[in-house]
């Protein structure tokens, strides 16, 4: 099992998603320079957190032009796993992997601090270690983290069954006071249709230790060695 | 051709300076020298005033790998790393313009940490104003340029403190620290060595911004201020957090012989430190400097002060491989010119000569200015104690002021701006005494904070600064790691006024003997004065920077309670200190009297206490008592924890006031929670170590009681902790 984790000079979670993949989970990791286009036999690109090119005009907007999202995109359409943290979310969006945007949080200020997210979907490579409702403790860190569709698109999202993250409260409810940016929906993840990009604003890089906050997080990643080593195996 | 009056002001020398000058170079200057010698002789760049004062305070210890005069000083953390910190002010520019001020701020700290060849990892903000809600305009600006500055590029900030007082009314304080880490073997100095050897100008091109910013960092405030408005810089964290990355991955390069951050007075400055430093000299081309703008004067190209730009001293033939990396992040850089052997620093255009000032008149020669010191009349902070009434009205409203005071309250909504976690490693989040990371790889956590009260030191400069350190040795104290060295940033009003030019003298003074006593080197810092408006002066303020290691960060301690039925202590003396106490100016509208005294000894004794009960294990928490008192502090064990307290009714006894046991601001305090198995242990340690300890009551429940006494539950402390910022 093999982690790419794609590094534009604005990305600053890249070191941290490389520090759980490889003390924490064990597994490779390869850093994907934006300027590149080799994939390197990745089985999963992460798209982690950070301001990619600066981010000034509207985020990830300059992101989807790189070379090497040319090649995050051929790798979606053909099934690759491709997940977008944060800022990666946001250049998912751009690049159209991901329907919907992500727009200036509500309160138009910096939020960092933590989160808890009601699990909707349980049958993805991503979160096939979870229960659907089980409810996780992930922190976001974003300024602009307001997930926004138009009504059709959210219709559509959410008839499909495509958020797979919501923000609620520790009990798991899903409410108004829970959402931390404003986002339609309380959405903190969403997953394309054939379920193998996925986008979330929250950070599961900074919980996959207790001693930084907890585990909650690492539970994704582990879905995913869990997962793609069966499906290694049984290929 | 003899200099006019306006010349001289636009430079910010003096007359007799300015005689000096014409002495040094045994000729007039022309204009660019003049500018270049104006900025390099400003307060700011020059530490004229300060310099002969800051010489008394101790600057080396066992760990201290790099002391004063660098980029920023640095300490040996064990396992072969070192930790790279200083702090730095930017008040003025963000008093003009909140935003672009405190982010360019954060963005220079930065730089000066990446320079010494560390990657930054944990930023700190020390943060004053005036009163809200007049001042929200300043606190929102500043608060968000420093987030937006910070989380752009990746660097956690971690902690830090903000306090309001109507002092600071115009004068905010705005001090950025930043803590590095690098392999000792790699830590990098900023020197111009080697005769030949080429100057590399990388990053940001060079454009009009900031021009004089130095100097006017080194004027007081009024009313022209407004003007100063393009004097401040516009910062783009992007860029430098790609500068950053590139100097990380040239760390390990032996074409790298000295590396040099351009802060204030841009590239005069840089080049005449880095040569100062080895002893040679420099010449600069200014034709070769990469411009964002056309028709820049070499008055302009050297005095800029764009910011993200950094100088590299590069071995001569080696260049293509630096550029190669710098490159590979998208980065600009040339070579302006190369290191010389004469000992001046020549400015050329093309083949024209612009400029030639020996390398010392620009920096070591500057003169040093001693002003008279005068103790301000403290008539007015005159306090007769037994003029006030002993017990407080009602505690519990007491209490809830206190906890919605702005100087007490929650720090939440300001925490929440800045992203803290980024990196991995911060294992004690803000909120807390101190905040830690750890140094992924290993067991080591560096405890941080920064500590400074400007009120104490208002009303008694030496104490103030005592207590300054003392209180910031306790905070690092809480978390189990040990204090080990200090930066720090001294604000003061304009030291030509003789009670400023005292209260700083005081300051220092009262820092050196603190710093001896605890056995703390100063080994970077910075310093702000003329921050007056319309002529009157902030508070005396120095802000203490410090940083503590523990060996193993899986022993560290929070200030929260951790579980239900422990037992709470008190550890040390509580005295009738009441003057300059929060609970005076909450209670009795009154700010007034002499702040708390430090006993050294004592406060030593407490902190290796603390340290070795932490190191045995037998503490599940501990919290620094400082402002606001006991019961202020207590409120906040149970707020972090959301866990209650409770205790027997308290009482004074002996000639204890009852105000002052629940709310005084004694120093030399700690609580600390421990299961009851370890407190026979914890008593026979107080007894060796000589400290008193009491039990104060037991952890659980949702209140903060003493019963038939006092009692409040944590809903209704939380409501007031929380509201307190608006």
């Amino acid at each position: 099992m093999k982690f790419g984790v794609v590094v534009f000079p604005g990305t600053w979670s890249d070191r941290d998603c490389g520090q759980v993949i490889e003390q924490v989970l064990g597994a490779e990791v390869r850093y994907l320079w934006h300027k590149d286009r080799d994939l390197q036999g990745c089985d999963c690109v992460i798209l982690p957190g950070g301001f990619s090119y600066g981010d000034y005009l509207r985020c990830g907007a300059i992101a989807r032009f790189s070379p090497v999202m040319e090649s995050v995109v051929t790798f979606a359409e053909h099934g690759g796993l491709v997940w977008g943290i944060c800022n990666g979310f946001q250049v998912l969006c751009e690049t159209g992997l991901l329907p919907g945007a992500l727009i200036r949080n509500e309160a138009c200020q910096f939020r960092c601090e933590p989160a808890h997210l009601f699990v909707e979907r349980a049958d993805l490579i991503y979160t096939a270690n979870l229960d659907r409702g089980a409810v996780l403790e992930i922190p976001i860190s974003h300024g602009e983290g307001n997930y926004f569709a138009d009504p059709a698109t959210l219709s559509q999202i959410e008839q499909n069954g495509q958020v797979v993250f919501r923000y609620c409260q520790p009990d798991g409810l899903v409410v108004p006071a829970a959402n931390p940016n404003g986002s339609l929906h309380n959405i903190a993840g969403i997953v394309n249709e054939a379920g193998n990009v996925l986008g979330m604003m929250p950070h599961p890089e900074r919980r996959a230790e207790v001693e930084l906050g907890g585990e909650d997080g690492l539970k994704l990643f582990n879905s995913v060695v869990d997962a793609m080593n069966d499906i290694l195996v049984a290929s | 051709m003899p200099v006019t009056k306006k010349k001289l002001r636009e430079v910010a020398l003096s007359e007799q300076e300015y005689k000096r000058v014409v002495e040094l170079l045994d000729r007039q200057p022309n204009d660019v020298e003049l500018g270049m010698i104006g900025v390099l002789w400003s307060e700011h760049c020059s530490y004229k005033t300060s310099r002969p004062l800051l010489r008394r305070l101790p600057s080396s210890g066992s760990r201290v790998l790099q002391g004063p005069g660098e980029n920023a000083g640095a300490i040996d953390v064990g396992e072969g790393w070192a930790a790279v910190f200083k702090i730095e002010s930017h008040n003025h520019p963000s008093a003009i313009e909140p935003y672009q001020g405190a982010a360019t701020g954060v963005g220079g700290i930065l730089r000066d940490v990446a320079a010494m060849g560390a990657r930054p990892v944990a930023l700190l903000d020390s943060l004053r104003f005036g009163p809200l809600p007049e001042s929200r305009r300043l606190f929102d600006g500043v608060v968000s340029g420093i987030g937006g500055y910070g989380n752009c590029v990746g660097v956690p900030t971690v902690g830090g403190e903000v306090y309001f007082e109507p002092a600071y009314a115009g004068n905010p304080v705005v001090n950025a620290m930043c803590l590095g880490l690098v392999p000792t073997e790699r830590l990098r100095k900023a020197r111009a060595e080697g005769v030949g050897n080429l100057l590399l100008l990388a990053g940001a091109d060079t454009g009009r911004d900031g021009i004089h910013g130095a100097s006017f960092a080194s004027l007081e405030l009024d009313d022209s201020s407004e003007e100063r408005r393009p004097a401040v810089q516009v910062g783009n964290p992007f860029l430098e957090k790609c500068l950053i990355e590139a100097l990380q991955e040239l760390a390990e390069s032996t074409a790298v012989i000295g590396i040099q951050d351009l802060g204030a007075a841009g590239l005069t400055s840089a080049v005449a430190e880095a040569a100062s430093k080895a002893g040679s000299g420099a010449l600069i081309d200014v034709a070769e400097v990469p411009r964002r703008e056309q028709g820049m004067s070499p008055y302009e190209v050297m005095l800029s002060e764009s910011q993200e730009r950094m100088l590299l001293i590069v071995k001569r033939g080696r260049q293509a491989e630096v550029q190669k990396v710098l490159e590979r992040w998208d980065l600009h850089s040339a070579v302006i010119g190369m290191v010389t052997g004469d000992g001046h620093l020549d400015v050329v255009e093309g083949r024209e000569q612009v400029a030639r000032v020996p390398v010392d008149v620009l920096t070591s020669l500057c003169p040093t200015r001693t002003l008279e010191a005068k103790p301000p009349d403290h008539s007015r902070y005159r306090l007769d104690l037994t003029e006030i009434r002993e017990e407080p009205a009602d505690p519990t409203a007491t209490l809830l002021r206190l906890l919605a005071h702005p100087n007490l309250c929650s720090r939440r909504p300001v925490v929440r701006q800045y992203d803290h976690m980024v990196g991995n490693a911060t294992v004690v989040r803000p909120g807390g005494d101190a905040a830690m990371i750890r140094i992924n790889g290993t067991q080591i956590g560096i405890a941080m904070t920064t500590d400074g009260s400007g009120r104490y030191c208002e009303l008694d400069p030496y104490l103030g600064a005592q207590i300054a350190i003392a209180e910031a040795a306790r905070n690092i104290v809480a978390t189990g790691a040990r204090p080990v060295a200090i930066t720090d940033c001294l604000n003061f009003g304009n030291p030509d006024k003789p009670d400023v030019y005292w209260q700083l003298e005081e300051t220092i003074s009262g820092m050196a003997n603190a710093c001896r006593a605890l056995d703390l080197p100063i080994v970077s810092g910075n310093v702000s004065l003329y921050n007056d408006t319309d002529g009157r002066s902030i508070y005396p303020t120095p802000v203490i920077g410090m940083v503590g290691v523990i060996d193993d960060y899986s022993k560290r301690l929070e200030a929260g309670f951790k579980e239900d039925g422990d037992f709470v202590l008190l550890v040390g003396v509580t005295a009738n200190d009441l003057g300059g106490s929060h609970y005076l100016e909450v209670e009795h509208g009154v700010f007034a009297g002499r702040p708390p005294e430090v006993d050294l000894l004592q406060e030593r004794a407490v902190l290796e206490f603390i340290l070795a009960a932490a190191a045995a294990g037998l503490l599940r928490s501990a919290h620094d008592v400082a402002e606001g008192g006991m019961l202020v502090a207590l409120a906040e064990c149970c707020l972090m924890s959301k866990k209650g307290m409770r205790g027997p009714p308290l009482s004074a006894g002996g000639d204890l006031r009852f105000d002052a046991l629940l709310f005084g601001e004694t120093q030399g305090r700690f609580l600390v929670s421990l299961p009851s198995r370890s407190m026979p242990e914890i008593q026979n340690l107080a007894r060796k170590h000589r400290i008193e300890i009491q039990m104060l009551g037991m952890t659980g429940g949702d209140q903060l009681e003493f019963e038939g006494q006092f009692k409040v539950s944590l809903e209704e402390m939380e409501r007031a902790h929380e509201g307190g910022l608006g």
